[in-house]
């Protein structure tokens, strides 16, 4: 089933197709729908751990790629693919969904088919941003993604869930309306180059830095401000984060690790994958913006955090403080520090992730966030409170425990280049210790002061599996993080190596037109992948003829390829020649 | 050489026994969890035996004898591995925290015995092993870090241990908060270090730093900010000015672990930093004055607070703090393996001090106040002689321990080149103070009338597992110092020299010339260090012995200057005025519900509002009424021909433009 090329459609579409199974199941039959729920989000989960062998150590490119013409005019193509990043990111998804699926077992007891079939819906659209390589495909499970989410918050939530979901989805479009002005404007860019233009994301990539297409200065940052702002909100870097407190609080338990856990890391994913390679000089004009944001987020976050009255918010809040690291290790442009952006990234939703479901076990014995509401809950309930301080130490960045890892590689990195952001990102490592050691005090230790406390029943063993299984990564990622930083290290440093344009200021790589790519020789390019390593083959192979570091100023770029023909299909007359000259243009 | 391949089975070993205990021991008998945790501890200490049998056996080119065993952390060129290091500085340490960490188990298993979570107790307790040795073993900055966070945690544990007690889950909190902040800068320490070396193991790094030049006296240098970088962490850690308030509030723990962990072992391990990095601290010489100065002055600001406690815990906290001051002199003037010294026999006798002042309090029922004790010493006869024997160490009596660490410091201070005498004299006045305030603890637990009801209270001697660890601690607290003895007829200091090859690497270069003057100073100097803690104890002797109305008649009569030392400065206050309540006033009033809720959610919520009220205002113009059509209608065309007759209404002007 999960053979060589449909691997990766399979593993974005089977939980939808799966969930059809949900929809023949009688509706209150609550049980059954669970098991069934929790096999399909099992078996996805295991699908993606397939994955794993398909990387290679060392190497940055996508290694398990799909492509398939989709729509000729404009020329959107159903184009996938996995590279070391995505796929960790993907990992932690499926796995997510399982322990929310796990986590809401009792907590949702009205339309539970719907919530379980929504909770799928929300997996694909995840995994479909992280594998999406056309930027039209990406848009469109971007968007995919927010409608199940606004179900979960809204139908599930609490109290105030409608003002929370319209706020969610309102303040995602947003941003992604401008993504998708961006998007369309990459295309029309793009259109000069190559007929028809295109909304591969490789190819893009590659023409961009080849220098193939050129954007002015001024083009670039608004390009990269369209982007970077939809990213932004999604992270959230602050100040577009008010969205977050709200959504968390009102979102029952399985929305909020999935929110905390994964959603919020599409933001710094598009950061890594478009804005960086596509807008390499406006991503460095941006950048002390750009850090400063995110060192104000990770200190203002954590003193947020520190005086909510409300767990959940508090949360909430600390996951803005640990999403400006994020942020940060990405802007700084340090090899090391983009690592542990990454690693931080998964970390954090493992580690966030859990003290939301701790949080909603809480919640599921008491109804309640309030701080004050709780307060001596060690006594009755010692596994919990145990639990709870394990995960809090990861959070806080205990060394052996995963938080450690990326916030210290996010630091060291950064303060390679810019020892200020480091220095002043590093303060929240103090404060994060005071928000979760403080909280955790006020629940935990103590008298009881609350009656009703004293009889709470500690945790049940469904519980204790979903936490121990928690446990157990959290150490693993803290102790082994060397398993995961060697899977995407070389993806990371490919980030920074796509951020090098290799043409000068004014010249073009044009390789003359003898040494044109020929389609029609086996092995022949036949997917983005190809096509994009050609047209960089295509420009090496000349520069090393030339005998030069820098590419002649030429001005034409002769590509004879069927695949840009899949790509590119604008008109039927031009499937008929095989060589087709595409004017570089130089723009003023 | 089998255990020196396996140097990890050491730190493994109780990681182990906190394992199995913290995971089963809640159900089991004491006896158990007992044999698991002394059992682990114990195997631990023997390894560590066996192990520095092994090394003395390794030729010098072997040493530091380094083991790597995985890659903890990798990415680009940094790599961090779980590596392990032996050289003569870790043997001492090894041996002081699995020794004196061995006995405290023992004790533990005494005083402990009644105690609710007896299994989470030692759990915790074991823990902390695994991370001290880790610190004392690693062979690298970020696995040092490891250690360094993880007895945090344990600390922060065994603080809290009595986590009912609101002013122990506090005491807990505020350790782990002021160590962070200590940490801070150790680790932005590390991160200068690597940018400055491109790596991180002791060995290569050290390699590296040696032959380049020290920076200049007065100037920031690259070593003098990673330095004062690195001993902000030791600050933090090791309790000096100004972060040492956490560890008077560490109290809140159980006996035990004030022993072990706030008194012996963990706390010293600022003093191991800086001593393991000395090779960047003699680059600095800027950064080795601000040690020396912040060592001499906590010495001394600890000591005076120490005079006025009645808590009998208390008042060896401040103490603790106090003779952690002294090693930091040492280290400020480049006497490295004096500090180390100091380290070594202070753990004997202030382990024993808090063991024995533990068996005072287990003595009366849990009674902790000084003022509420008096004339134990014929009742619990084992305890008072061990206590004296510490009191007498740490007051500097020849031929204890502490005397010869303490007068080797004091030596090196005075010949110090930068305010060597001023120094001299801080740490003189110090240990008179310390000897004063010891004898005074000792005159108000053991001597005098008992100030306690005597039908309640019944004070029993401690059953023999917590008395066989004080009298080995006692002899020890004798013995310890002997091995620097021969210093005082010409022979070699042997510790010194057994350091010697950690410590030489530095280059400190007029040794032969400084030792020929300390042989001459070292006899005149030792003689004034014993007469003032003769004094200290004379003093004390008179005030409490002789003249007991005395002490209140004094606090009265300088009453500003008592209040002040009673409340410490005030410097808990202080800091809570200045940095915290500002701090919960600006997060709470400015940041969250200014700027977060009325400034970013209510533009947003405005913007949203704003819509709304522009769509309700529009609705209006679709009221259905033909005739409000009809009007809407002529004024779009009226308009609509304005628009395009405009540019023909102002020919003159678009002409112009044009």
């Amino acid at each position: 089933m999960l053979h060589g090329s449909y691997m990766l459609t399979v593993i974005i579409f089977f939980p939808a197709a799966a969930s059809l199974a949900l929809l023949l199941l009688r509706a209150d039959d609550h049980l059954w729908i669970r098991r069934l729920a929790m096999t399909i989000a099992t078996v996805e989960f295991l699908f993606s751990l397939l994955l794993i062998p398909k990387i290679q150590i060392g190497v940055a490119g996508y290694q398990v790629e799909e492509f398939a013409k989709w729509i000729n005019v404009p020329p959107i193509n159903y184009h996938l693919g996995l590279d070391g990043i995505s796929l960790f990111l993907i990992i932690l998804t499926t796995f997510l969904t399982a322990v929310s699926v796990l986590a809401s077992w009792t907590s949702i007891q009205h339309r539970v088919k719907e919530f379980f079939i929504m909770l799928l819906m929300l997996e694909v659209g995840v995994i479909g941003v992280f594998l999406s390589l056309d930027l039209f495909l990406f848009f469109l499970f971007w968007e995919v993604m927010l409608i199940p989410m606004y179900f979960l918050i809204g139908i599930w939530g609490h109290e105030r869930r409608i003002y929370a979901a319209v706020k969610f989805v309102l303040y995602t479009m947003a941003g992604s309306i401008l993504m998708l002005v961006g998007i369309i404007w990459l295309h029309n860019l793009s259109a000069s180059v190559v007929p028809g233009g295109t909304f591969d994301l490789p190819v893009i990539q590659q023409m961009l830095q080849l220098g193939a297409m050129r954007l002015t200065s001024l083009e670039e940052m608004y390009l990269f401000l369209a982007f970077f702002l939809a990213f932004a909100i999604k992270v959230p870097l602050f100040p577009f984060h008010t969205w977050l407190p709200d959504a968390h609080v009102e979102a029952p338990t399985a929305g909020s690790v999935i929110l905390a856990g994964v959603l919020l890391k599409m933001g710094t994913y598009g950061m890594i994958r478009f804005c960086l390679p596509l807008f390499p000089t406006a991503s460095h004009r941006a950048a002390p913006m750009v850090a400063t944001l995110a060192i104000i987020g990770i200190i203002y976050g954590a003193l947020v955090a520190l005086v909510q009255p409300n767990l959940k918010k508090l949360v909430a809040y600390s996951s803005v403080s640990h999403l400006g690291f994020v942020v940060l290790g990405i802007f700084a442009f340090q090899n090391i520090s983009m690592q542990g952006a990454v690693f931080q990234m998964l970390a954090h939703g493992i580690s966030t992730g859990a003290l939301f479901l701790l949080v909603g076990m809480l919640y599921d014995r008491r109804h309640t966030f309030e701080i004050s509401e709780y307060g001596g809950l060690a006594t009755p309930m010692p596994k919990l409170a145990a639990f709870f301080l394990f995960v809090a130490l990861s959070s806080l960045g205990l060394p052996m425990l995963n938080g450690f890892v990326g916030e210290f590689l996010i630091l060291l990195g950064t303060y390679q280049a810019h020892w200020n952001w480091s220095a002043w990102a590093a303060s929240g490592v103090i404060f994060s210790a005071c928000y979760l050691l403080w909280s955790y005090q006020r629940v935990f230790f103590g008298e009881m002061t609350v009656e009703k406390n004293r009889t709470l029943a500690d945790a049940s063993p469904r519980e204790k599996w979903i936490l121990a299984v928690m446990a157990v990564i959290t150490l693993w990622m803290g102790i082994g993080s060397g398993y995961f930083t060697r899977r995407f290290a070389a993806p990371s440093q490919n980030v920074l190596d796509q951020m090098q344009r290799q043409f000068p200021q004014d010249a073009i790589a044009v390789p003359p037109s003898d040494r044109v790519l020929d389609a029609n020789r086996p092995g022949t390019p036949t997917s983005g992948r190809d096509f994009s390593r050609a047209v960089e083959n295509a420009t090496k192979s000349a520069l090393a003829a030339e005998g030069t570091a820098m590419p002649p100023s030429n001005n034409e770029i002769v590509i004879r390829s069927k695949a840009r023909d899949l790509l590119l299909p604008l008109s039927s007359a031009q499937h008929d020649h095989p060589i087709h000259t595409i004017k570089a243009v130089t723009r003023p | 050489m089998p255990i020196l391949n396996y140097l990890w089975i050491i730190p493994a070993l109780p990681l182990l026994g906190s394992a199995i205990n913290g995971l089963f021991g809640a159900k089991w008998p004491n006896k158990i969890i007992n044999t698991v945790a002394v059992g682990s501890t114990g195997l631990s200490f023997l390894a560590a035996l066996e192990a520095v049998r092994e090394f003395t056996h390794l030729a010098p080119e072997n040493i530091p004898w380094v083991q790597q065993y995985f890659t903890w952390i990798i990415a680009g060129d940094f790599r961090a591995g779980f590596d392990l290091q032996v050289d003569q500085l870790t043997v001492v340490m090894l041996l002081v925290v699995t020794g004196v960490g061995w006995l405290i188990h023992i004790y533990s298993t005494g005083y402990m015995a009644h105690e609710g979570g007896y299994y989470r107790f030692f759990s915790y307790l074991n823990l902390f092993m695994f991370f001290m040795l880790i610190l004392v073993l690693a062979a690298n900055y970020v696995l040092l870090f490891v250690g360094w966070e993880g007895v945090g945690l344990s600390s922060y544990l065994l603080i809290g241990f009595y986590f009912l007690r609101k002013s122990a889950s506090d005491a807990g909190k505020k350790a782990f908060i002021v160590n962070r902040i200590g940490d801070f800068g150790f680790m932005l320490g590390m991160f200068l270090l690597y940018k400055s070396f491109g790596t991180l193991d002791f060995v290569p790094l050290f390699a590296k730093a040696t032959p380049l030049p020290a920076d200049v006296m007065g100037h920031l240098g690259m070593f003098t900010i990673a330095c004062l970088l690195l001993f902000t962490g030791a600050c933090g850690k090791s309790a000096q000015l100004p972060l040492y308030v956490w560890l008077p509030d560490a109290m809140e723990g159980p006996t035990p672990v004030s022993a072990l962990i706030h008194a012996a072992t963990m706390v010293t391990a600022g003093v191991y930093v800086v001593a393991r990095s000395h090779i960047l601290f003699t680059h600095a010489p800027t950064a080795m004055f601000v040690v020396a100065i912040v060592g001499c002055a906590t010495a001394f600001f600890a000591a005076t607070i120490g005079l006025v406690q009645t808590d009998i815990k208390r008042v060896l906290a401040y103490s603790t703090v106090s003779q952690l001051g002294y090693m930091f002199l040492a280290c400020g003037v480049a006497a490295f393996s004096a500090g180390i010294f100091h380290l070594m026999t202070h753990a004997f006798f202030k382990a024993l001090l808090f063991l024995a002042s533990g068996s005072v309090i287990h003595a009366m029922g849990g009674e902790q106040d000084m003022l509420k004790m008096g004339g134990l010493s014929k009742k619990i006869r084992w305890t008072y002689l061990t206590m004296l024997t510490a009191t007498l160490a740490i007051a500097g009596f020849p031929p204890l321990a502490g005397f010869f660490s303490k007068d080797s410091i004091l030596l090196n201070a005075y010949q110090s080149d930068r305010g060597g005498r001023i120094l001299y004299a801080f740490g003189l006045l110090t240990a008179l103070l310390t000897s004063f305030y010891m004898f005074r603890l000792i005159f108000l637990t053991f001597f005098g009338k008992p100030r306690y009801d005597e039908h309640k209270v019944h004070v029993h001697e401690s059953p023999k597992s917590m008395l066989v660890p004080l009298v080995i601690l006692a002899v020890l607290s004798i013995i310890g110092g002997w091995i620097a003895a021969p210093a005082f007829w010409g022979a070699p200091d042997y510790f010194a020299k057994f350091l010697e090859p950690v410590f030489a690497q530095g280059g400190a270069g007029n040794a032969e010339a400084a030792e020929a003057t300390a042989h001459a100073l070292e006899t005149p100097l030792a003689i004034v260090a014993v007469v003032t803690a003769l004094l200290g104890f004379a003093i004390a002797f008179w005030l409490y012995l002789r003249r007991p109305g005395k002490p209140e008649q004094l606090a009265k009569s300088m009453r500003g200057a008592y209040t002040l030392l009673l409340n410490k400065y005030y410097v808990d206050e202080i800091y809570a005025a200045l940095i915290v309540k500002p701090l919960l006033w600006l997060s709470t009033n400015v940041l969250w519900q200014t700027v977060d809720v009325r400034g970013i959610d209510g533009t947003v919520n405005g913007i949203a509002e704003g819509m709304t009220g522009v769509g309700d205002g529009v609705r209006h113009t679709q009221s259905g009424n033909t005739r409000s059509y009809a009007v809407w209608v002529v004024i779009g065309a009226i308009v609509i021909i304005a628009i395009i007759f405009w540019p023909y209404m102002r020919p003159t002007a678009v002409g112009v433009v044009r």
